[in-house]
């Protein structure tokens, strides 16, 4: 095991959402190369709390890169310089020693920042609860493998549906668009036959939800980069392609009633 | 920084809500940021339609001043004698003059939006991991553009730049000669490089995001997309950029 020496953390500090908040350097004069980005914010956090300072406020809870809770602009890189990696997953062997790395919160309108680097991401909780769900009978359980599906529409349903819902395309995008967010949602069960009974009705209302807190998508594909789960913004494109269309059947639903 | 923790609402994303005020489809469609890329990629798309048209038709420059000077008459006389002189011209004109304020508008509607998306900018240093330079700078290079079209409308549409620093003067009707002199200014003919050059990395990006706007994505042809964007901008540019060289060549002139 080798050890990283004479790192110079430059950590965004914010006391509260109304705070202006600004960088503060801390050094960490050893750590080891196999600690996690989180373990060794850990490890500067029990420094600081041994000192009577105030320890950094980070997000986080599985570390195992699919709960979707860290965050953080590291380097000015969403979740670090590793691709397709969310920060709970990044190693310090990822760096070098004497270097300055700087941390920076997620910086959206629809991510307020509450304390240091933790923002509140219930936005992108808003759109799902707009049309991320299916509509499931209750009872008995049904038997597995009732509703044959076929493979590529499985796997491709399958590749959305590993968005962890981050943010991390929000912060990556230069629009601060959740457009790759609300497509992988929109995607995952749009594509699935039992997603059909409100395929339109989710379309259009996730990306109206989307709408009321984020920007637009300039097709950069910067969110793709830095997606911890390398989702493409080919479900941006079904996205859009589903959302006129159900702006069309809709209306006409609805001219029925 | 004036940002308040998101409290928890109500669920409205009902697309089939009573409440729903009905407005007119495309007006409706329009005023969200969705809507307005399909505005960007529909007018987009008759915009390239036009270019490609534009610089096809003006390949007749090398056939000499009769041919180009009878295509321009051509224009004016579409479809004459079912319509008069010059109407259909005006129709693709106005046309044309549509697509083009509604590329402007929804691309304005679309930046404020994405300013007002990130209010409070990363304070320390970022760059662009992927995106090329031809989608970074839209901005630039269609405001760019726009004010090249108003110079080329001035120089020769409406023909008051045309003999600015030339002995002769502006012929309506006379295509050839009005551009031969206009590109026999060196200073003009770079004008035109350059401002092609902008317009062929406009479309680079333009010509490739428009298929993720409409929502053309398929596999079948995802991986053609590229390929058309990057044919189609340096087939503009050519065509474009080979006016002012020829005349400066001397290939083509009086």
């Amino acid at each position: 095991m080798t050890h990283l020496t004479n790192l110079t953390l430059k950590i965004w500090r914010q006391s509260g959402p109304d705070d202006g908040g600004h960088f503060e350097s801390y050094k960490v004069d050893e750590i080891s190369d196999e600690a996690s980005f989180l373990e060794m914010l850990d490890v500067l956090n029990e420094r600081l709390i041994n000192e009577g300072q105030e320890a950094v406020v980070f997000d986080h809870d599985c570390r195992e890169g699919i709960c979707g809770t860290c965050s953080l602009m590291i380097d000015g890189v969403a979740h670090g310089p590793q691709r397709g990696t969310a920060t709970c997953q990044l190693h310090m062997r990822k760096f070098t020693s004497n270097v300055e790395i700087v941390v920076e919160p997620w910086r959206a309108t629809g991510f307020p920042i509450i304390k240091d680097l933790m923002t509140d991401r219930a936005a992108l909780d808003r759109i799902v609860e707009a049309g991320g769900y299916i509509t499931a009978p209750t009872g008995g359980a049904p038997d597995a493998n009732l509703i044959p599906v076929a493979k590529p529409v499985a796997d491709a349903a399958m590749d959305a549906a590993e968005c962890i819902g981050c943010g991390a395309c929000v912060a990556a995008c230069p629009n601060g668009a959740a457009n790759l967010f609300t497509g992988a949602k929109i995607t995952h069960l749009n594509l699935l036959p039992q997603g059909q009974a409100e395929r339109f009705s989710r379309a259009e209302a996730m990306v109206e939800k989307m709408e009321e807190y984020f920007g637009s998508c300039t097709n950069h594909g910067e969110c793709e980069a830095a997606c911890p789960k390398s989702i493409s913004i080919d479900v941006i494109a079904l996205m859009n392609a589903d959302y006129l269309k159900s702006k069309i059947k809709n209306r006409k639903s609805l001219s029925r009633t | 920084m004036a940002q308040a923790i998101q409290t928890r609402g109500p669920v409205t994303g009902s697309a089939a809500g009573p409440k729903k005020r009905r407005k007119f489809f495309l007006i409706d469609l329009y005023s969200t940021a969705v809507g307005k890329k399909y505005a960007m990629a529909i007018s987009g798309i008759a915009l390239m339609g036009y270019v490609i048209a534009h610089a096809i038709g003006n390949l007749k420059m090398y056939l000499g001043p009769e041919d180009i000077n009878h295509y321009a008459e051509f224009l004016r006389e579409l479809l004459v004698p079912l319509a008069p002189r010059t109407v259909v011209l005006w129709i693709l004109r106005i046309g044309l003059l549509l697509m083009a304020i509604l590329h402007i508008h929804a691309a304005y509607g679309l930046t404020l939006i994405n300013r007002k998306a990130r209010s409070v900018k990363y304070q320390s240093p970022r760059d662009y991991q992927v995106a090329n330079f031809a989608s970074r700078t839209m901005r630039w290079s269609g405001i760019i553009i726009l004010l090249f079209v108003l110079w080329h409308l001035a120089d020769l549409t409406w023909g008051f730049a045309n003999a600015v620093g030339t002995d002769g003067t502006f012929h309506r009707g006379d295509a050839y000669g009005n551009v031969v002199r206009s590109f026999n200014r060196v200073p003009v003919a770079i004008l035109y490089i350059v401002a092609n050059i902008v317009l062929g990395i406009h479309l680079f990006h333009g010509a490739w995001s428009l298929f993720q706007s409409m929502g053309w994505n398929n596999p079948r042809f995802n991986k053609w997309r590229r390929g058309f964007a990057t044919g189609f901008a340096t087939l503009i540019v050519v065509i474009n950029v080979s006016f002012p060289i020829a005349v400066l060549a001397g290939i083509v002139s009086t």
